[in-house]
């Protein structure tokens, strides 16, 4: 286990020792490894940021029932209790005229517009969460709602939702198809990084199998030098999405402050910023495991 | 310790190197193996690491059948085995010390165990001055004991030699030689192969003829 542990070392220094002895060209690897990575990551992040901007905002298909503006509390309740019953909604919430009147005066550029008004327009609502997703389900319960007593308007909110949710589906399928290709570019980048480290150390695999070194042995500091070279370019990758979301935050804020907000694009989170490191280290591994799969067995000592 | 038994050894190109060889070696013995260039002596010696396998035939080393050898098995046979080559196959990126060191990376030494039996190595060779030197600062027979250290160094059971001397004045020649029947009197079965008829005079020993494939009296 000793001599086991002491060769992982070993191959482990002779990977860093290879990265100390062509400085310039693992920095240039790392860097085409870290704009590589950055793409999607960064794709990631803005996904992440647009999930926080629309936060307030249901994703999920809902029902607004707005009762009659002459509906007394005891009608709203009655009525609230009946939506209770109903199986083909998963919840609800009950919204009073008054808390709507004090989200729209909250809202930027309305507070005066409501004050100006000198009476609460707005009725009772309630915000309802339909069971199904399925368009036509919600549409046809829609229309029963609407024949209750009571009842002024149902608005189906599920085409906006449907259209948000779209979106962020083709540009989450997006951002995965952009990491495939560019998770191929960093195998092939690895793969012939190690392909040109196998040759120029063709004399000493050689030797080594020569004189009794195992196929592991000998695989086991390309392995760590993939790897590596991987860790690398995924920690370039964070810091040029760090830079990046760092420098878009200046205009962000800006934008944000016209509509009243402090929203601000984030870094990926501690757990997604490992996932991108073992990414790039695994991808790392995977294009040494190849290359050297491939070429080590083309050098055989005659 | 080695058997040899009707082994034959064809190239993909159709060139018979071997024809139908049998011989033992016994532990602890010291034999020369000679022949013109071209008589199959490079090829002999080969088949006992497994660097090549039998066309026919069996190699047996220490028991094991070295052609019906699972190549994940092969390393482990080599570590038993030191080799010398004429052209000595140093690495000259490292030090002497470092190069002597190299079979010990992939043994169950520790590390202050595999520095005392590198520098134990180069001192039986008379290198223990020159250990930081870098290889190409030695002369051709500095680079052969060297060579011989690193094939050492594993204590292997046997020891062949592929035409050690050939680049080597007659002095350097007899020094080599020298070496190789200290590590025998110590029990190491040694293997030299060589085209120098004065060197095999020079040491009473079994001598092997060989003749285009074929061992001849």
């Amino acid at each position: 286990m000793r001599a086991w542990l002491r060769q992982h070392r070993q191959a482990l220094a002779a990977a860093f020792g290879k990265i100390g002895a062509q400085k310039a060209a693992a920095a240039l690897n790392a860097l085409v490894i870290g704009i590589a990575l950055s793409l999607p990551a960064g794709g990631y992040a803005l996904l992440g940021g647009l999930r926080a901007a629309t936060a307030g905002a249901a994703l999920e298909p809902q029902l607004s029932l707005f009762l009659r503006a002459d509906a007394t509390r005891a009608d709203a309740e009655a009525l609230g209790a009946r939506l209770k019953g109903e199986a083909r909604l998963r919840g609800l919430r009950f919204v009073p005229r008054e808390q709507a009147l004090k989200e729209l005066q909250s809202s930027e550029g309305l507070a005066e517009v409501v004050a100006a008004l000198g009476r609460n327009p707005l009725p009772d609502a309630f915000v309802l969460h339909p069971a199904s997703s399925d368009p036509a389900t919600i549409e046809a319960l829609a229309a029963e709602l609407r024949a209750l007593p009571g009842v002024a308007h149902v608005q189906a909110d599920s085409a906006w939702a449907r259209r948000l949710r779209a979106i962020a589906g083709t540009a989450r399928l997006a951002i995965a198809l952009l990491a495939a290709l560019l998770a191929f570019g960093l195998v092939a980048i690895t793969f012939n990084t190690i392909r040109l480290q196998i040759l120029t150390q063709r004399a000493e695999i050689e030797i080594s199998k020569l004189i009794g070194a195992t196929d592991a042995f000998i695989r086991r500091p390309f392995y760590y030098l993939g790897a590596l070279q991987g860790l690398a370019g995924g920690l370039v990758a964070l810091a040029i999405l760090w830079s990046s979301i760092a420098a878009l935050n200046i205009g962000v804020a800006e934008l944000a402050a016209s509509y009243g907000s402090d929203f601000r694009l984030n870094f990926l989170a501690p757990g997604d910023s490992l996932a991108v490191l073992l990414f790039s280290v695994g991808l790392g591994w995977l294009g040494a495991y190849l290359s050297v799969s491939k070429y080590l067995l083309e050098i055989e000592p005659r | 310790m080695i058997s040899f038994s009707a082994v034959a050894k064809r190239y993909p190109g159709g060139q018979e190197a071997l024809k139908g060889l049998s011989f033992s070696i016994a532990q602890g013995e010291f034999a020369f193996i000679a022949g013109h260039s071209g008589a199959g002596k490079s090829t002999l010696l080969k088949l006992i690491p497994a660097i090549e396998r039998p066309t026919s035939g069996t190699v047996l080393v220490n028991g094991q059948n070295v052609g019906a050898l699972k190549k994940s098995a092969v390393p482990y046979l080599r570590r038993n085995v030191g080799l010398v080559f004429q052209d000595q196959k140093l690495l000259y990126d490292r030090s002497v010390y470092d190069n002597v060191m190299l079979p010990l990376a992939f043994s169950e030494l520790g590390g202050r165990e595999a520095a005392r039996r590198a520098r134990a190595a180069l001192e039986k060779v008379g290198l223990a001055a020159r250990e930081r030197a870098n290889p190409i600062q030695l002369s051709g027979g500095e680079q052969q004991r060297l060579a011989i250290a690193r094939a050492v160094v594993n204590r292997p059971a046997i020891l062949i030699a592929d035409e050690p001397t050939a680049n080597l004045d007659a002095a350097s020649a007899a020094s080599v030689l020298e070496i190789f029947a200290a590590f025998n009197q110590v029990g190491v079965t040694v293997l030299v192969a060589t085209h120098d008829e004065a060197l095999i005079g020079r040491f009473a020993r079994r001598v092997l003829r060989l003749a285009r494939g074929s061992i001849v009296p």
